[in-house]
This record gives C-alpha cells, structure tokens and sequence, in this order.
C-alpha cells in the first residue's frame, strides 16, 4: 500500500513542480501585511519545545525528555530551544523570532475538541461563538480585498464565519476533517468490528503526523505551497495551516522531535518563498494547550494546561522569550500537575494582529475575542 | 437487513438515489436476466482489443523504424552519453556547456544548462505509455458508468466477480490498454451463457494469453522449435503458465485433480494458441503475423505435435482442436463445479461460503452442464443468502460504486475514476497476479482502508449536490437503516457532512 502521507506530498510537488498555480486570484490587496496562524492540534508540549533548563526543578520534572536540551541552544538565561528547529533559531538570533511561554487560552479543561473550539473561535468557552477569530479579522484589516485562504480541503474553524474565505490542498484524497474524524468514532461506536479499526486508524494518524512524515519533507512543501498562496501582489494575506502529531502520551522524545523537525522545515520553506514579502509576515504558532509537567509511564505527557506559542516574522520584535515564568516546583503547578498559565494567548494574538496591521489593540482585542478576559492586547510585539 | 435491502446492496450493486425499492427482491433479481445487455452504449464506446492491438503495432513499427535508422537502442544511448550530436529525429539541442569567461560566484545569470539529449526509443515509449493509460481510464470509466446507469445490477456484479475470476492485472504496457477488453469481449457476451463458452473465450482473448505468456509458448518439437533448437537459441520453448493458471484459477482448483504432469502436457496441446501481430519474446515474433493485429490464432508451426494425455484422458493430436477438447472437459469437471460453487457462495453468503450452499450450487451447475443462469438462481434460492446480518465487507471498487450509486453520481471522469481506486487501494483490473483480488473481509477491513474512504467520503459530499441524507438513508437501505446511523446523519453539522457520514455508515461498508 502506498503511504497515505506520501501520495499527499506527491500531489502537492506535482502541481508545485509543474509551475500549476493553484486556482486562487483576489482582487489585488490593499495590505502587504500577511498573517500565517499554523495551528497545532493535539496539544503540543511547550516545555518540550522551550525548555526552562534554568528552572532549578526542570531536569527532576521532566526526567529523560530533559535529556535533549543537555547541549540545547539556549535562548537566554532560562530557556533553550529544541535542537530540532535549527532554522527558528535562526531567525530568533536574528531578532525575528518570539517565543512566549506560560501561555493559555481561557479554557482550562482538557479535551482536545473542546479546547481547540475555544483557540480558534476567539470564545471564552467552548461553543459560545459560531464563527473564528481569523474570519473576524478580515474585517479589522485596512481592506475589505484582503482574503484568507485555508491550506487544507476544509476550512478550519478559525477561519469560519460570513466572510468568504478559501481553502486549497494539493492532494487528490485530503485528510478528513477532525470533526468529520470524531463525528465517525460516534457512528462506529456500537460496532465492534468498525471501531476497532477506527480506533486503529485514528492513533496511526496521531503517531504519523504529517509534520514528521517523509523526514519533513511534507511539511516544507506545504510551507512552501503556502508561501505561493500568499506572496503574490493579488494573493491571499491571511492563511491557516493545520499541523498534527502533538498528542504525545507515549515515546515524546522521538516523536515531539520528528515533529519539530517538520515545523521547523514548514516555517523555513515559508521565510524562503516568501522572500522580500518576509519582511511583512508574522507568523503564529500555537496549540489549544499544553501538556503535563511530569513524564507519564509510556514515555510521554499527558493534557496539560500552560504552553508555548511563537511569533516569527520579519516585523517580529523577536530575539526574546516572554514569560512571567510560574516556576516547575511541585508548589507551583497548575492543580499540582501542569505549567500554571501567566499569560493570555488572546492577548498575544491580538497583541500580534493589532502590531502586524497597526489596528489599535483595544480594537483588536474586542473584535478578535469579544467574551474575552477583558485584558489589554500585549503590545510591542510587531513593529 | 431487509429482503429488499438485501436485493439491492448484497446482490445488486447499492441502491441508486431516487430509485423505487423493488418490491419482491428474487423477482427483481431474477427479471434481470431478460433485460442484461451485454454490450450497452457505454462499454461499446470503449476501447476495444483490435484498437489496443493497433496502437501496439503501430509502436512496435516506430520502434523498428528507429532501429532501422539509429542502430540499437544501446548504441544510441552510448553515442549520446559521448556528447555525440542530436540525432536528427530527436529534439534539437542545446550548445555545449562551456563554462563562461569571467564567471563567478555572483554572476547575475548562471549559464543555462544543457537540454537533456531526447533519446527517441524512449520518446517512442512515453508516447505509448501515455495512450495505453489513456485507454485504460476510458475502460475503468466505462465500467463504473455501466455499473451506475444499469438497470440489471445483480448481472453487472456477475459480470465483476467472472471477470475478478479470470484476473488479468494492467500492469505491463500491453496489458495497460487490453485489461478492460477482457471484461467486455470475453465476459459480459457469456455471463448468462454457459461456463465452457465464457472460459473458451477468454483462453483465446489477447488480454489472457498475453498476461500469462500462452502467446510465447513453443513446442519444443513443432516445426519452429526444432528450428530454434538446430540454431541453438535457447530461449524458444515451453511456457506452463496460462496452463498451470487455467486448471488452478479457472477451472479444477488448487490442490484438486491434477498434476505437475498434467500441466505440462495441457501446456504443449495449448502452444499453437497466440495472438496475431502483438505479444513480446522470440515465440511471439514467430508466431507469424497472420489475422488483424490481436485477434486469436492458431499457428500450427508452433504446436506440439503427438497425442497428449491430461487427468486420465487421452487427446489425439488435433490441432487447435486437442486444447480446446481439453477446456471441454475441464470446464464440464465435477472439481470446477466445486471450486466456482465454492468462490460463487463465498461472494454471497459469506467469506465462509455454507457447505450445503456450495453442495446445492456444485449439484445445479453438474445437472445443468454448466448453465450458469441455472446456477444463479440456485443462489437466489438459497436461504444463506438471505441472511439478515451482512456477509461481506464491501472491497473498495464495490463501495465507490455503492457510494456513487447512492449520491445518484450517473458519469464520472475516467482520470478521477482511475485515481480514486488507486487510493483506496483496489486499482481496477490490476490485482497483480493472476489470482485476483481476495473475496474476503480480512483483505479489506483495514484502518487505512477506513480512513481513506472517510477522506474520500468527506471530499464527494463536499461536491455533491444537496440531498438531505436522512431520507436518503431509509431509501438506500429500506427498512434497514440503523438507529445509530439514522442518529448520526440526523446530528451532522450540515447537509454535506450528513452525506459524508451516510457514505462511510456501516450500512454502507458492507452487504
């Protein structure tokens, strides 16, 4: 059988390599600012990705996942970045990369589905709002010509609501939707014979993310496609790109790194064909939220609270962590097991848009996360 | 399930949107038999062997012309892997690559490199390639749009599991452009005829003695193999396949009544049978070129003089005849009897086809001499096929027609045909091996699987026009739409997504 992944990257090199630009003309926008949401569902581990190696509890917290940042870059005089994003650091030395940590959306349960309603609808719950915060910023933006377009076969909910927005996937078979995903396990659930297979199918999918697939190839031609989306004078400004794979309960090390290594590599491909319009990119990572502090028995963590999130870009006030660091010591934690949040990520998102677009943050907070936690966007974050 | 729903998903091809359930389903099935067209506008647009086989020929001629005028191949390849100049048919080419005066690092243009040299031989062969694809696209979509727009679904099924049971696989490039050809000229003529007719005319089909090399086979002692052995070509002789295949995949079964030794002898009363003007291997190009490219025929040059004798029965030497004597009795043998009851049942009543199934089946096929519609309506009749929890998981070609069917879909594209199958893992025509595809839930059940027809599943709805799937669920499967499904395409998030869950509903993954 061929590797589902494979012929998903396939097609997208064919259609790259043949010079066949995606159907996608807009009316020439008005903004050169462009915006790139990467979302990380499954709840990536941000103490995996940057380590608080200076926090004196760290190495006793996270036992052999500690092990990768012995010899790590280290950022500043805390936090040191996964070896595996290489091309990140890169742009943090060079003052375009943010990291803040500690960081949570208001949802402080731990289901997956739920979580990421809230990270993309704007809500300060679950379901509380029908349409996503990046559909609501097209209409912050100076614009109205301003179009988003979703890298996938569907468009993520974050990008949902009545203004039109595209979506473009160069595979002929698209992954299916998650909510299609869950909707299945439902349907399949009296069925013995179906959900075990469904059950299979679904973890295969959490263990071969398609960051990690094809040593992270996949993802740099996504970047890459996603660049062509955005670069051009009538191309989109806005863009989503849905990433997988982070739900590490067993094997974090090898699997947490793969992924990295394919973030890394979608980010680089994306600084890459954007070229000189680099300089007018922000792009935001970010996951529905964190994971465990301590390492469970199968090698992995379990759903967390606190996280991290990245801002890159050529506008990125970057070269900086941001964190009002709540310490690992057991005292510490969130309900004695999780990174305790100090920071909004409502916050920094709006803090980013109303920088990249130079909206006021009041504004942008408002419209972005209407029911929010009333705090002010973070500022100084985009020049 | 349902009598009716069990008429329509298990034995006919799915229900079709929009399509009045049948009211008595053996009725309905049976009927069928008097209004089957064997050759619909459809599959009469189709590619058909003659025309494959001409385009063959013509390559074959485009590869001589080029050897005529360039040498062999080989010598080509190395004159250009020299730099030697473009030969005059190929592409024009490029000045050498010199390095420029004053180059640097920074020089604003990097010197254009050359053009790869065309090599003609392999341009001859893209194009060829490329044709056969195209014709294989027009087959798959012939039969899918067959299958859509039948008003006889019960045969159509009939017609894919024969043409399943005398696999052929698309794999080399004349089998490519010929599989589909099979299916129509040798299968669908004799699917309500008598086993014998179907079998002798898919041994004599190009497609067939071509995929299993029949069309190279040699006597050792006819005319052409004694020549070749005075010459010492060693590469001219006896070639067992179609022969080994026929007694153990179409006829007697694996493991049954016959011996390494019968097969060597059914090999060497078949040789003389070959298709004119295509085929591959000194045998073929012996073969001389008599009758219209493709057609069946019989070189006696090449036939295996002398008696033969196969499973105790002694054949006199005969000619075409001695082989086609032995496919007589072959077809007529209470082992083949078996053997189809036994694949027959296990298509309809489960991947554990019932003993006393596979008796009644054995006994109506023997008394009726192999009339085949006898032995379909002892299915019809047979209460293991009624059964009202499903037997069989649909395989990926069966659901993409199901689905289809359902969505009311009456013409597809042949390249997204082709690509959907592909990735659903059941490439049509192309099992790779002269077995076929498996009949069996094992072989399709798998996670991928699953997840491939859910992605595939979420991406027609997104096209399909709006239908509310809720009522199109209780016509797809009357009175046998679960409450779960019913449940779930009632809760979807929007008219697609209710399809899509329809699509992949248990209901739908088997029959």
């Amino acid at each position: 059988m061929i590797d589902r992944r494979t012929l998903l990257v396939r097609g997208g090199l064919t259609a790259l390599a043949m010079g066949v630009a995606p159907r996608m003309a807009f009316a020439k926008a008005e903004t050169d600012r462009r915006f790139v949401f990467i979302i990380q569902r499954g709840a990536a581990d941000g103490l995996g990705i940057v380590a608080p190696v200076g926090d004196p509890a760290f190495v006793g917290q996270r036992g052999d996942l500690a092990a990768d940042f012995a010899s790590a870059p280290r950022l500043d005089a805390t936090f040191a970045l996964h070896p595996a994003m290489a091309q990140s650091l890169a742009m943090f030395q060079a003052r375009q990369a943010l990291f803040a940590h500690a960081v949570a959306s208001p949802y402080r349960d731990r289901s997956h589905f739920d979580g990421q309603n809230v990270l993309e609808t704007g809500g300060a719950g679950a379901y509380q709002l029908k349409d996503g915060w990046m559909n609501r910023m097209l209409a912050l933006v100076p614009s109205g010509e301003a179009k988003a377009i979703a890298v996938s076969a569907t468009v993520p909910m974050a990008l949902r609501g009545p203004r039109e927005v595209a979506s473009y996937a160069p595979s002929a078979l698209p992954e299916a939707s998650d909510d299609m995903l869950q909707r299945v396990a439902m349907l399949y659930e009296g069925d013995s014979q179906l959900h075990g297979l469904w059950s299979e199918a679904l973890s295969t999918r959490a263990l071969t993310g398609d960051l990690a697939a094809n040593n992270g190839q996949n993802a740099a031609a996504t970047g890459q496609l996603a660049a062509r989306l955005l670069a051009p004078a009538n191309g989109a400004r806005m863009a989503m790109i849905e990433t997988g794979g982070w739900d590490t309960h067993t094997g974090q090390r090898a699997r947490l790194a793969a992924n990295l290594k394919g973030l890394d590599a979608m980010i680089g491909a994306l600084k890459t064909g954007l070229g000189p319009a680099w300089a007018d990119t922000t792009v935001l990572v970010a996951t529905e939220f964190g994971r465990t502090v301590a390492v469970n028995g199968t090698g992995g963590t379990d759903h967390g609270t606190g996280t991290a999130a990245m801002l890159l870009g050529g506008g990125v006030k970057g070269g900086r962590v941001l964190a009002d660091w709540p310490g690992l010591a057991a005292a510490q934690l969130y309900e004695n097991r999780d990174l305790r949040p100090t920071m909004q990520l409502d916050a920094l998102i709006a803090g980013a848009v109303a920088g990249a677009y130079g909206i006021d943050p009041g504004k942008a907070m408002a419209v972005l996360f209407p029911n929010g936690q009333k705090a002010a966007a973070l500022g100084g974050l985009v020049a | 399930m349902s009598e009716s729903s069990i008429a329509l998903n298990r034995f006919g091809l799915g229900a079709r949107a929009g399509d009045a359930a049948p009211g008595d389903g053996k009725r309905w099935l049976l009927g069928q038999f008097d209004r089957y067209d064997p050759r619909p506008p459809t599959i009469a647009a189709a590619p058909s062997s003659a025309t494959v086989a001409v385009a063959l020929v013509d390559y074959y001629d485009r590869q001589k012309a080029l050897r005529d005028q360039y040498g062999p191949r080989k010598q080509l390849r190395a004159a250009m892997a020299q730099g030697v100049a473009a030969p005059p048919m190929a592409m024009p080419v490029p000045p050498p690559m010199s390095a420029p005066e004053n180059a640097t690092m920074t020089a604003t243009a990097p010197a254009p490199m050359p053009a790869p040299l065309a090599d003609p031989f392999q341009q001859a062969r893209q194009m060829a390639n490329r044709d056969a694809r195209q014709d294989y696209a027009a087959s798959v979509a012939a039969r899918m749009n067959q299958s859509l727009v039948t008003e006889t679904p019960f045969v159509e099924r009939l017609v894919q599991f024969w043409a399943n049971h005398f696999a052929v696989s698309a794999d080399k490039l004349e089998m490519v452009a010929l599989s589909g050809s099979l299916e129509f000229e040798a299968i669908r003529p004799h699917v309500l005829g008598r086993f014998a007719d179907m079998l002798n005319a898919v041994e004599r089909h190009p497609a067939m003695l071509i995929y299993l090399d029949q069309a190279v086979s040699v006597g050792p002692n006819s005319q052409v193999g004694q020549r070749a052995a005075a010459r010492g070509q060693k590469r001219v002789g006896l070639n067992e396949n179609l022969a080994r295949e026929i007694m153990e995949l179409h006829t007697l079964g694996v493991r049954s009544v016959y011996t390494q030794a019968d097969v060597t002898e059914f090999a060497r009363a078949m040789t003389g049978w070959t298709v004119a003007g295509i085929g591959r291997g000194p045998g073929a190009r012996l073969a001389g070129q008599d009758g219209a490219p493709g057609s069946f025929t019989f070189v006696a040059t090449v036939h295996e003089p002398g008696d033969r004798t196969i499973v105790g029965k002694r054949y006199p030497a005969g000619g075409e005849a001695q082989a086609q004597a032995v496919l007589t009795d072959l077809a007529a043998s209470a082992a083949t009897a078996q053997h189809l009851a036994t694949k027959l049942a296990r298509h309809f009543a489960g991947d554990n086809p019932p003993p006393a199934m596979v008796a009644r089946l054995k006994a109506a096929y023997l008394q009726s001499n192999g009339d085949l519609p006898t032995v379909y309506r002892a299915i019809v009749a047979s209460p293991e096929a009624w059964a009202t929890t499903p037997v069989k998981f649909r395989n990926p070609w069966e659901w993409s027609v199901a689905a289809y069917r359902a969505m009311g879909t009456r013409q597809v594209q042949p390249g997204a045909i082709v690509g959907l199958l592909n990735q659903l893992g059941q490439p049509t025509w192309k099992p790779g091996q002269p077995v076929g595809w498996d009949d069996i839930t094992g072989s399709w059940a798998g996670p991928d699987a699953i997840m491939r027809r859910v992605e595939a599943a979420e991406r027609f709805a997104a096209r399909a026009p709006e239908v509310d799937a809720r009522a199109l669920g209780a016509q797809l499967f009357p009175a046998a739409l679960t409450p779960a499904t019913a449940q779930a395409v009632a809760r979807a998030e929007s008219p697609a997504q209710g399809l899509a869950l329809l699509l992949v509903s248990p209901e739908m993954m088997r029959r």
